[in-house]
């Protein structure tokens, strides 16, 4: 087998691994965060910190008696939990995690295999993770429908309503920074932005960078549109027949997006994996993911969430517009 | 914006200023509700939200801001008041116990939980030779304790009564006080009386309106 064949299967379960054990991780996180901003401690009993709280609920998740309701669609009931899984890891396939690098020839077996940055440098590469992610909203859907529990259909018509108009925002809004660089591909986006902070295209594009976060805050489900979820309206929405692994699976795909949003946030208009003055790429890219991270659980501690029809009128009627408005001008500014 | 003036012991000592919220009407279409669309977009109220949650993280991460209170391990301090689990109380300087075995605590209970029984002991002195109390049944009204004419029984602050056994805390052994925690013995501080920390946790509040 080739170098890069080799490095790109490491690559793989790296990644595998390492993004579930940060989907655990950031559920730690973000207790934590939360905890902190209402004055209280979060966990702190299970290991030091309450670090092995992970592992606690890992094992409570994977223990607990799986259980399907009785007049859901079997097939789908348990299909959907890893549509969600499966799309959100696929999508991350796509997403420059790290600078290439080679592992050591001193190395047995794997030596002088080549580690690429992106598992599949697809030339079209935010369009296959947008997509990806779009197709992620199947999980919630068919969750939602197959259930057989009039929580789990509101929480299923809702997605729909969400996911659908915010994926046009998604789209409108990351078209501007697309035709900046005049490439799909988010290497280029990586290689367009190398010249340090100054050439982000966070300065040229402002108003795209606000609409993509937005976008991206509805998109992975997040206050303040958690509307999927909402337990004070809808109980848990599309997961409330859920439990067990098949919910840690939703739960799994949930912070994995989460990540290919701030990562994408990050490498679309925060320069990437660049180097960041003394700071290295890898850590410069890492830190602008977690602060991406850190600012979805801010948000979610400090903004109350609003109703599905001003989610709707905030989609269509402003930022759908700001963001057509937004590629009318960035069109003109590339042409003169 | 009005003042007011709130009055405490009669005389004026504070001010207080509040704030209503003059919202207005809201347009419902056309320009007026673009403009108030782009006004309300821009004027930064998000911000504040953000602010004031870093802050009050800031707050408990480096100044000991914390509201929790790990509750097995650090308990709060619960008034005198409180009614929980009784104790039978000793005499200060014998250290026999207080009860005369008068029998009105029995009489007076109004979910008749007490049971007791008196004798002549050898000294043809009146002694309590059983006292129970049924905390399955017991309201925790505090009769009893009001109407003892040696202040024997009183409410303590055990309010952590989970256990297999109700015999657990109704003996008379059980609720008397040890003899070698004699000296540490809590006098009951009467009705009314405020719990220790109540300074601390009170804040000011206008009497007066
Ligand atoms: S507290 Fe009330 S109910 Fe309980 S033993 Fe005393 S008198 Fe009876
Ligand atoms: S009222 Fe007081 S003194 Fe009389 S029997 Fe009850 S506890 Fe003893």
């Amino acid at each position: 087998m080739d170098a890069l064949v080799i490095g790109t299967i490491i690559k793989v379960v790296l990644v595998l691994l390492i993004v579930s054990a940060l989907a655990g991780f950031g559920t730690y996180i973000e207790r934590k965060v939360l905890a902190f901003m209402q004055r209280r401690l979060g966990p702190t009993h299970v290991g030091p910190f309450g670090l092995l709280q992970i592992a606690a609920d890992g094992i409570k998740l994977f223990t607990k008696e799986d259980i399907i309701p009785q007049h859901a669609n079997k097939f789908i009931f348990s299909l959907a939990p890893v549509i969600t899984a499966a799309t959100a890891f696929i999508a991350l396939s796509a997403v420059p995690l790290f600078p290439t690098f080679v592992i050591p020839e001193s190395l047995p077996l794997i030596g002088g295999a080549i580690v690429p940055s992106v598992i599949a440098d697809v030339n079209i590469g935010i369009l296959f993770v947008l997509g990806m992610m779009a197709a992620g909203l199947y999980g919630p859907l068919l969750a939602g429908m197959a259930q057989a529990n009039k929580w789990g259909i509101l929480g299923s018509a809702r997605t729909a309503v969400q996911f659908l108009s915010y994926e046009v925002v998604t789209g409108l809004s990351v078209l501007a920074p697309i035709m900046l660089v005049g490439s799909l591909s988010l290497i280029d986006f990586n290689s367009a932005q190398a010249g340090g902070i100054g050439s982000w295209i966070i300065w040229q594009q402002p108003v795209a960078f606000v609409l993509f976060l937005i976008a991206g805050f509805a998109e992975t489900n997040r206050t303040p549109f958690d509307l999927l979820e909402h337990e004070a309206e809808i109980i848990s929405g599309y997961v409330t027949e859920y439990s067990g692994l098949r919910w840690g699976m939703f739960f799994i795909g949930e912070y994995s997006n989460m990540f290919t949003v701030s990562i994408l946030a990050a490498v679309i208009f925060c320069g990437g994996y660049g180097d960041l003055g003394f700071i290295p790429g890898s850590l410069a890219l890492l830190l602008k993911v977690v602060f991406f991270f850190f600012l979805m659980l801010w948000v979610r501690a400090s903004w109350p969430h609003i109703r599905p029809d001003q989610l709707m009128w905030l989609c269509w009627k402003v930022l759908m517009p700001l963001a057509v408005v937004n590629i009318v001008i960035t069109g003109i500014v590339v042409m003169i | 914006m009005h003042e007011e003036i709130i009055h405490t012991e009669n005389k004026p000592k504070e001010k207080q200023n509040y704030v209503m919220l003059d919202l207005g009407k809201s347009p419902e279409f056309g320009l007026p509700a673009f403009k108030q669309v782009v006004k309300r977009s821009l004027n930064g109220e998000l911000f504040v939200g953000l602010w004031v949650t870093l802050r009050e993280m800031a707050k408990t991460l480096f100044m000991g801001g914390k509201h929790t209170t790990k509750y097995p391990m650090e308990k709060l301090p619960i008034s005198p008041r409180y009614r929980a689990i009784h104790n039978m109380l000793r005499l200060l300087e014998s250290g026999h116990y207080r009860c005369i075995g008068c029998g009105l605590c029995e009489k007076i209970c109004i979910s008749n939980c007490i049971a007791m029984d008196t004798r002549y002991d050898e000294n043809q002195r009146k002694e309590v030779s059983e006292y129970t109390i049924n905390f399955g049944r017991c309201i925790y009204c505090g009769y009893c304790a009001e109407v003892c004419p040696e202040l024997a029984i009183v409410h303590g602050g055990r309010y952590e009564t989970a256990s297999e056994q109700r015999a657990s805390f109704s003996l008379f052994d059980d609720m008397l006080t040890p003899i070698d925690m004699l000296k540490q013995q809590q006098e009951f501080q009467g009705f009314g009386s405020v719990s220790p920390n109540a300074d601390a946790a009170i804040k000011k509040t206008p009497l007066a309106y």
